[in-house]
């Protein structure tokens, strides 16, 4: 995947003030240290079932947040633990949800792949590949509908794009001019089929043509190239023009889940990513070059995080399970769940 | 202090595992995501890789090694100019941890708690004695009226009262119905709230799910629930499940309503009855209302229900006329059966179209002296058992009628509910009766022949009556 440095991208990294960058760095790096963490914790059996990593796609969610306003909603699948964090969820709350602990999100009966927060607009944390699409579509319908300029992103990855009801979704999203940004998590393998292996087309985005809609390749590794693109779908969409596509193309370095030996690729091939176009990599040569920061700036904020990852850890630990008198709650609604 | 490096389960499943091969030797320095080792599950090798940075200290278990457990120790990483005498001291102490992990203690802890799932309330079911009060204030005035136009007026009512209650389905507006349902909402209420849908059931079930997340009240129609089938995922996997799975955050409050069973000569793909299906998933209220004001009162009911509810209605009972009651503002609640003909001898229990067997068979067996207790059960989920009981310790004999299949039937439910609560009080085996166990065929007679008889009915209850 070549580097993709277009004018805009350009233009926008010769504006970015320290702060900013100084801030990508941060949220991108507790994103990593805190799967890191939780892969540790899936070692120790601590975390059971299934939990899909997010490291190497950093620069996605954080770039998008950057260009996300206040009210702006988000639903993903179930690779999510790093889009919660990076639309302010608490560390703690999502850690102790993987062990399935009473102070998760869903007080530990959700797990990896679903979690929510009304409070942070983040709509789930979907375990059912393609589903959230349409269940994005419909939050937009809802805001379009209530009248509000909120804007919703609806991320899925490139196996996902091969679902018929994205392509439902598209119709209709166009057809009643949704505000939905629709991100193509594009990491370049289905599980274990590459995208070379499962389409001939050449693009994920331009199959939003067919429908109208208009969108673009992103560099996903480049969390500045993503906030640039992020801003001009969101512009799309506050202005009434309907719904816009991100494909943002990124890489998972962890296998799928976390029982994925990952024999589809080479260990070159990873290793590759990581050394040429680690996202974080990337942010933290140009503090240090462009004398943003020093390396002991940059270790103060290493270790802040260390110790708020940790703390997250302790907690999803120290928290209970919970009460067995949950098994037989939130089944049934007795009145509908006020909207934040 | 020296940081354990622990044998890492790599699967939902994994207790222990082969160390195939270590990729790092002791006296390397290593980063975070550097591979350590290659480790054999009983499916596959996987890499391992490493979270902390460091120096390896010791490998303490030997490549090749099988039978490692998970959580054993298997190297030390020294970090910070740390020696390996801080190394023995965390091996000591890594053993005494790998040997009590906190979590799979109170995972037993929890399994041999009491927790007999009949110890619990039932969540779907709400009264614990039978709810006798008629429907409406005796002396309220009565309009006749059909189905179709109760389910209608139900819907009016409700966007009339709540603006973020909506319509969405194929031919709902412009077309005013496929089976005319929706007649005159368009006019009144636009085409913002009366939403003309592409033939694309998955995708508007979706959007529709997600629209109730967002605050609003959708009704979805499907044309028939034959086409719901394209959009099962969303009805049990989006709507049905969300509540739960955030823990009582977010859910769907909404209505999935349209025609269901079988019409007439339309043949397999168009003709079932899926109440039996529904009626399985915990989170869905299931709704197969019989008559008129059932259908005016339960809908008023699910359109205000904070759940997603799925409101299963019949095109031939669409034309039927009825006695509603002229009230202001008529409802009907959940898990509340009515009992529609009284009698002593045997107890009938239907629902839907199936009320018309019931009701025509309790006619003639009247005539042939047995006097039988019709109940129509109006909501699947939650279903008024309490009602049933009580009949059945009255008659002392049940027979159940639907339309649908007979493996995984309501009826069989039922009958399970009744042999478990009321065994002492039966007089003879519960039967069950259901439409015929086929894909429902074309030919007229085939057809007639698969569907239910009211002559079935009667012979069932003088078989369990003993006539």
């Amino acid at each position: 995947m070549p580097p993709k440095k277009d004018a805009e991208t350009a233009a926008n990294r010769a504006n970015v003030s320290a702060e900013e960058l100084l801030g990508h760095y941060r949220e991108m790096l507790m994103i990593r240290r805190f799967e890191e963490k939780a892969g540790q914790l899936y070692g120790m059996g601590l975390i059971g079932g299934f939990c899909h990593l997010y490291i190497g796609q950093e620069a996605v969610v954080v770039g998008l947040e950057a260009a996300a306003s206040e009210g702006d909603k988000r639903v993903t699948s179930y690779r999510d633990h790093g889009h919660m964090l990076a639309c302010g969820m608490d560390p703690k709350g999502i850690m102790a949800e993987l062990t399935g602990r009473e102070g998760g999100f869903s007080k530990g009966k959700g797990g990896s792949m679903h979690m929510f927060s009304k409070e942070k607009h983040f709509y789930g944390g979907h375990g059912i590949v393609a589903a959230q699409v349409p269940l994005g579509a419909g939050l937009a319908f809802a805001d379009k509908y209530l009248g509000n300029d909120r804007v919703t992103f609806a991320y899925f990855g490139d196996g996902a794009a091969n679902q018929g009801q994205v392509y439902e979704t598209y119709n209709m999203a166009e057809l009643w001019d949704l505000p939905v940004i629709f991100v193509i998590e594009n990491n370049q393998y289905a599980m274990g089929t590459s995208v070379k292996r499962s389409t001939k087309s050449p693009s994920l985005w331009e199959r939003g043509v067919a429908y109208g809609i208009p969108g673009e390749e992103v560099d996903g590794m480049d969390v500045l190239a993503v906030k640039a693109a992020g801003e001009k779908a969101v512009a799309h969409c506050r202005a009434g023009k309907g719904p816009y596509i991100l494909e943002v193309k990124t890489y998972r370095y962890r296998g799928h889940s976390m029982s994925d030996p990952a024999k589809y690729r080479t260990r070159e091939e990873v290793q590759k990513m990581r050394d040429e176009r680690d996202p974080i990599e990337q942010i933290r040569n140009m503090l240090l070059t462009g004398k943003h920061a020093t390396e002991d700036d940059l270790k103060a904020i290493d270790r802040d995080i260390k110790a708020i990852v940790n703390e997250a850890a302790e907690f999803s630990k120290e928290s209970p399970e919970p009460h067995l008198d949950e098994l037989w709650t939130d089944i049934y609604a007795t009145e509908v769940p006020q909207e934040a | 202090m020296a940081t354990e490096i622990l044998m890492p389960a790599l699967s939902p499943t994994m207790e222990e595992g082969t160390l195939a091969k270590w990729l790092v030797k002791e006296g390397d320095t290593i980063a975070s995501g550097d591979i350590l080792a290659e480790i054999e599950t009983d499916k596959a090798t996987m890499e391992f890789e490493a979270v902390d940075e460091g120096v390896i200290g010791k490998l303490l278990v030997a490549e090749g090694t099988e039978g490692v457990k998970v959580n054993d120790v298997i190297a030390v990483l020294l970090v910070d100019g740390e020696s390996m005498d801080d190394a023995e001291g965390a091996k000591a102490k890594g053993e005494v941890k790998a040997s009590a992990p906190v979590a799979a203690d109170k995972a037993q802890s929890s399994e041999t708690a009491p927790a007999d799932g009949m110890e619990h309330p039932k969540p779907a079911a709400s009264a614990k004695v039978a709810d006798t009060t008629p429907d409406w204030p005796e002396g309220t005035q009565v309009k006749s009226t059909t189905v179709r136009e109760a389910l209608r007026d139900a819907m009016a009512e409700e966007m009339r009262r709540d603006d973020h209650v909506f319509l969405m389905g194929e031919e709902v507006g412009e077309y005013q119905g496929a089976y005319k349902i929706s007649q005159g909402l368009l006019d009144e209420f636009g085409a913002k709230r009366v939403v003309d849908t592409p033939i694309t059931e998955h995708g508007f079930a979706g959007i529709a799910v997600g629209a109730a997340f967002g605050g609003l009240r959708p009704i979805v129609e499907f044309m028939t629930f034959n086409f719901a089938m394209q959009a099962m995922d969303h009805l049990i996997n989006s709507a049905a499940k969300t509540l739960y799975m955030s823990g009582g955050q977010m859910g769907a409050p909404m209505v999935f309503r349209g025609p269901n069973g079988a019409a007439a000569r339309v043949g397999a793909q168009h003709s079932q009855d899926f109440a039996a299906w529904f009626m399985q998933i915990p989170g869905l209220k299931v709704v197969m209302p019989y008559s008129a004001s059932d259908a005016k009162g339960l809908m008023k009911s699910a359109i205000r229900d904070p759940n997603p509810v799925v409101f299963l209605e019949n095109e031939i009972l669409y034309g039927r006329t009825f006695d509603v009651p002229v009230m202001d503002d008529f409802t009907i609640p959940f898990g509340k059966a009515k009992i529609e003909r009284a009698g002593d001898d045997v107890t009938i229990v239907s629902f839907g179209i199936g009320m018309t067997y019931a009701l025509a068979a309790a006619e003639k067996l009247a005539e042939d002296g047995i006097s039988a207790e019709v109940i129509n059960l109006r909501t699947l989920r939650p279903m008024d058992t309490e009602t049933i009981l009580a009949s059945v310790k009255k008659t002392n004999r049940c027979v159940t009628v639907e339309e649908g299949w007979p493996q995984g039937s309501v009826g069989g439910y039922i009958s399970g509910v009744i042999m478990q609560e009321a065994f002492d009080h039966l007089d003879a085996p519960v039967l069950t009766l259901t439409g015929k166990d086929v894909p429902m065929p074309y030919a007229a007679n085939l057809e007639k022949h698969a569907l239910l008889t009211v002559d079935e009915v009667i012979a069932a209850v003088k078989k369990v009556t003993y006539r």
